[in-house]
């Protein structure tokens, strides 16, 4: 901090030190994304941006004070994971990480509707988490081999991480359909919202044929899916419901409707300070 | 009334501060300058060096410019920046003008690059070390985690997150103690 104090915030750039951003991210000195390799990386990283603000949410109000930590420190991995995907993404055009997480619209976001499901009650969260984590952990396994090596390192990393996610939402999940009468029906309930939107995941879209080796087919991510969440609901005795599946769109920019609300908190500082730094 | 407890860092550098760095009068210029990078600490874990700690992986020095290579933790980990800033101030501080520090994120950082001597300080300093990720041999599983305090085994976990993304948190199940476990990754 700047050694003099004041009662009154009286400037907008409050600068603590010469902190300045890592420039290279990802280790990729100059290296710049293709527009379609660009596209992809906002894919996944608007996935991991949207999870991470929709679960520091859940800071100081989680059934106990471990888990406002455990989620916390879920959110802050899938934070990293965005900071380096959109800094990628956006060196197509020269913007920066910031410039495509506080200053794109919602028509302009990709996340899947997956990560813009509401937090709703714990069970919710854990049941997003359960399709998020497990579908992050399947990805990032096959990604980290990518013909991209920024991909490929960014995945590398992340795979690690989202198995720790993983384990956190089977335990959570084991853990509330195996508990109370309540906790049970309240863990069915969350399965039966969340699960309509686990089918937009695995959509092949056009730009997956244009970007070849360097991204994972998404269909091809449904078996491993679907193998890893198998033996979690038998054991908890829940069941995958199939009564509907949404239409999603997150990839060409059609959102659910709780988007604008989460990016109009997000976004509000940045855009209402453009360049302050503190 | 004016206070006079240590800051918390002060608390620590009094009690444990990370493993000193000798300089031979001889050594050459890139020496000088990973000795320089090498003294930098994480903030979060002050008895660790960025070298003990196998953040620091590589510094070069090429007409001049010193390149100072760090990778971070978890890809999360806030310290990465305080990290960077330190590292230029402190290559700077032993005389080079021109400091660059990059940051790479492959390969993927992994416990198994925390030094003996950074394991021992970790233990010293109440945090329970990294027991190893690599397989020990045909049977696999995690090792029990050793309380830093009375070294008993009979420990548990109580969250699989504790107080950073790299730390679990435990209990002794023999003394009674809380404490953090540096989590295998």
């Amino acid at each position: 901090m700047t050694g003099t104090r004041s009662h009154a915030v009286r400037a907008v750039h409050i600068s603590v030190d010469e902190v300045e951003l890592a420039a290279e991210l990802a280790g990729d000195e100059g290296r710049t994304a293709a527009p379609d390799i660009a596209e992809y990386a906002l894919w996944l990283g608007d996935d991991a941006l949207i999870l991470a603000q929709q679960l520091g949410a859940w800071i100081a109000h989680a059934p106990e004070l471990e888990e406002d930590v455990a989620l916390a420190n879920i959110a802050l991995d899938l934070l990293g994971h965005a900071r380096s995907l959109l800094r990628y993404a956006g060196t197509a055009d020269g913007r920066t990480e910031d410039d495509l997480a506080y200053f794109r619209d919602e028509p302009d976001f990709r996340c899947a509707w997956l990560f813009e499901q509401p937090n709703g009650d714990f069970a919710h969260t854990i049941a997003r988490q359960l399709a998020a984590s497990t579908y992050l952990s399947v990805l990032y396994e096959r990604l980290q081999h990518s013909s991209d090596p920024v991909l490929a390192a960014v995945a590398g990393k992340a795979v690690k991480e989202v198995a720790y996610h993983r384990d956190h939402a089977v335990q959570w999940t084991l853990r509330l359909a195996g508990g109370t009468d309540e906790s049970r029906r309240r863990m069915i309930t969350a399965i039966d919202d969340v699960w309509p939107y686990v089918d937009e995941l695995f959509g092949d879209e056009p730009l997956i044929d244009r970007v070849g080796d360097a991204a994972v087919r998404p269909s091809t991510l449904r078996a491993p899916f679907d193998e890893l969440v198998a033996p979690v609901l038998a054991e908890s005795e829940l069941e995958a419901p199939t009564r509907f599946t949404a239409s999603g769109g997150g990839r060409r920019g059609a959102h659910f409707p709780t988007l604008g609300y989460l990016l109009a908190e997000m976004q509000v500082l940045a855009r209402a300070h453009p360049g302050a730094t503190w | 009334m004016r206070s006079v407890m240590p800051t918390r860092t002060e608390a620590l550098e009094a009690v444990l501060g990370p493993a000193p760095v000798v300089v031979p009068a001889d050594a050459t210029g890139v020496e000088r300058a990973r000795a320089a990078a090498s003294t930098v600490c994480d903030p979060e874990l002050p008895v660790l060096s960025i070298a003990d700690l196998g953040v620091l992986r590589d510094v070069r020095l090429d007409d001049g410019v010193v390149t100072v290579t760090v990778t971070p933790t978890y890809s999360g980990c806030p310290m990465m920046q305080v990290i960077e800033r330190d590292v230029a101030r402190a290559v700077r501080a032993a005389g080079f003008a021109d400091v660059r520090v990059r940051t790479v994120l492959s390969p993927a950082w992994t416990t198994d690059w925390i030094s003996d001597d950074g394991r021992r300080r970790l233990e010293e300093f109440g945090i329970a070390p990294p027991t190893g990720t690599r397989p020990l041999g045909p049977i696999q599983g995690g090792l029990h985690v050793r309380c830093p305090h009375c070294r008993s085994l009979n420990t548990r976990e109580i969250s699989h997150y504790g107080s950073t993304a790299c730390k679990a948190l435990y209990a002794c199940r023999a003394c009674g103690e809380p404490f953090d476990f540096f989590k295998d990754h």
